[in-house]
């Protein structure tokens, strides 16, 4: 097989087009989902009691049931969801791009949200007690002591999460998402190359997932005067 | 929806469970050679374990599944979905047992393999005596983790056409028309089972501390 033919052309465009969309997704997934997870964990931390159960009782949820499932719901069910007020009515019909968003952000927000919540309990509270004691108000302690700190405790956690959003960004093809698993599939479909065309997908994901890796390692390195002995 | 839909999908789930506890305990075995490997002192041992992870932990399931999928009867071998989908979701799910015993075993404290030492127990009493029981005590929360985190990826098998839980949902939504709640149930019936399974994980755990400080 001619692979550099492949990179030419229309198929070639198809490709770049697919991992276009595949870093897009990532991007938009995992970035939608570290902001609302943190809301999330803000939320349970100093939110009122039957708040944080409620959003407990989401997290669980989310986590618990497989990110395939939940795409067929929003998907499939979508268009079955409506809200109707008066003579007018609103249904959840998405595309497959909007519906792979929308599910990868959710997805991403339930996790992301535990790993903030364990970054929470994981600060020292003699360090918070110490902001105080030298007069910080609760806004200097979040910037200051809570922030710092514990962007250097779930980073790791953090990269590891971001590196499992891409690879669930490969299940979004099963809903025809045109990101770069989709487009490989027809190539491959069309010239009767399975094998060869799901080698090079797992070779490409895997070269993304490393660099992800290292880029994650070095931004330890670069934060690591954050970090703080544990007593 | 009706309960007859509803039953149907939990039996359908006793495949998901079967399919996921084989996948799990074949899993178990490979990662503990794998494991083994990436400790050793054998250079060349310890960089084929490491790559083996690195792969199974850096590509996604559903392209390991296709993979296997379609190059088990290239090379020859002419097998049920059913095998094949066992087979993918082994070798992941091997990958990620391997990367946590190996940090469990890097875990187990040095004073307790010295002091082993010390009291002249052989290498391989200290292993099963105490590398193994603090190691195990240490990753059973991270293995219970993983066996969950496998039971979800576990609908992935049925795009290779394995009849389970998902694939029963899909097909129920199409032939009902019935998507929302079809899915709903299913997503539940999978929240229950992994509900259990954390339950059996904390039992675990807590009998693996019974008698320890």
């Amino acid at each position: 097989m001619n692979l550099l033919a492949y990179l030419s052309g229309e198929d070639g465009r198809n490709i770049l087009s697919g991992l276009l969309n595949t870093c897009l997704l990532w991007a938009v997934g995992s970035g939608l989902g570290t902001i609302f997870g943190f809301l999330i964990a803000v939320a349970r931390r100093y939110g009122p009691r039957p708040l944080d159960y409620l959003l407990q009782a989401g997290v669980e949820v989310i986590r618990g049931t497989p990110f395939l499932v939940q795409i067929y719901l929003l998907y499939f069910g979508g268009p079955y969801l409506c809200l109707s007020l008066g003579e007018a009515s609103a249904c959840l019909t998405l595309d497959p791009l909007e519906a792979g968003i929308l599910g990868l952000s959710v997805y991403g927000a339930a996790y992301y949200s535990e790993l903030f919540r364990a970054g929470f309990d994981a600060i020292p509270r003699g360090h918070i007690e110490a902001a105080t004691t030298v007069g910080l108000n609760r806004w200097q302690t979040l910037t200051r002591i809570i922030l710092p700190e514990m962007t250097m405790l779930v980073l790791p956690s953090m990269v590891n999460m971001t590196i499992l959003m891409l690879k669930e960004t490969a299940v979004l093809s099963i809903i025809s998402v045109k990101e770069l698993k989709f487009q490989v599939d027809i190539i491959g479909n069309r010239d009767y190359a399975f094998v060869e065309s799901f080698t090079i997908l797992a070779l490409v994901y895997w070269a993304l997932v490393e660099v992800c890796g290292v880029l994650g390692r070095a931004a330890e390195r670069r934060l690591s005067r954050y970090r703080f002995a544990h007593s | 929806m009706s309960w007859e839909l509803f039953w149907l999908l939990v039996e359908a789930s006793g495949l998901t469970i079967l399919y996921s506890a084989i996948s799990i305990a074949i899993g178990f075995l490979l990662a503990s050679g794998i494991c083994a490997a990436m400790l050793s002192a054998h250079r060349g041992a310890a960089t084929a374990g490491r790559l083996f992870v690195s792969f199974f932990r850096g590509t996604p399931l559903l392209i390991q599944l296709l993979l296997v999928y379609y190059l088990l009867p290239k090379i020859g071998l002419n097998v049920s979905s059913e095998i094949a989908a066992i087979l993918a979701l082994s070798l992941c799910t091997a990958a990620y047992q391997a990367e946590i015993l190996r940090g469990g075993f890097q875990s187990v404290p040095k004073g307790l393999i010295e002091a082993a030492d010390m009291c002249g127990l052989s290498a391989f009493s200290t292993f099963r005596r105490i590398r193994l029981p603090v190691a195990v005590r240490l990753t059973l929360p991270a293995l219970t983790s993983e066996a969950i985190m496998l039971l979800k990826s576990s609908s992935l098998i049925s795009v290779v056409g394995v009849v389970e839980l998902t694939t029963m949902a899909k097909d129920l939504a199409s032939s009902t028309y019935q998507p929302l709640p079809i899915f709903a149930a299913a997503g539940l019936v999978y929240l229950i089972i992994n509900l259990v399974v954390a339950g059996f994980g904390r039992l675990a755990e807590r009998a693996a501390k019974r008698g320890h400080a």
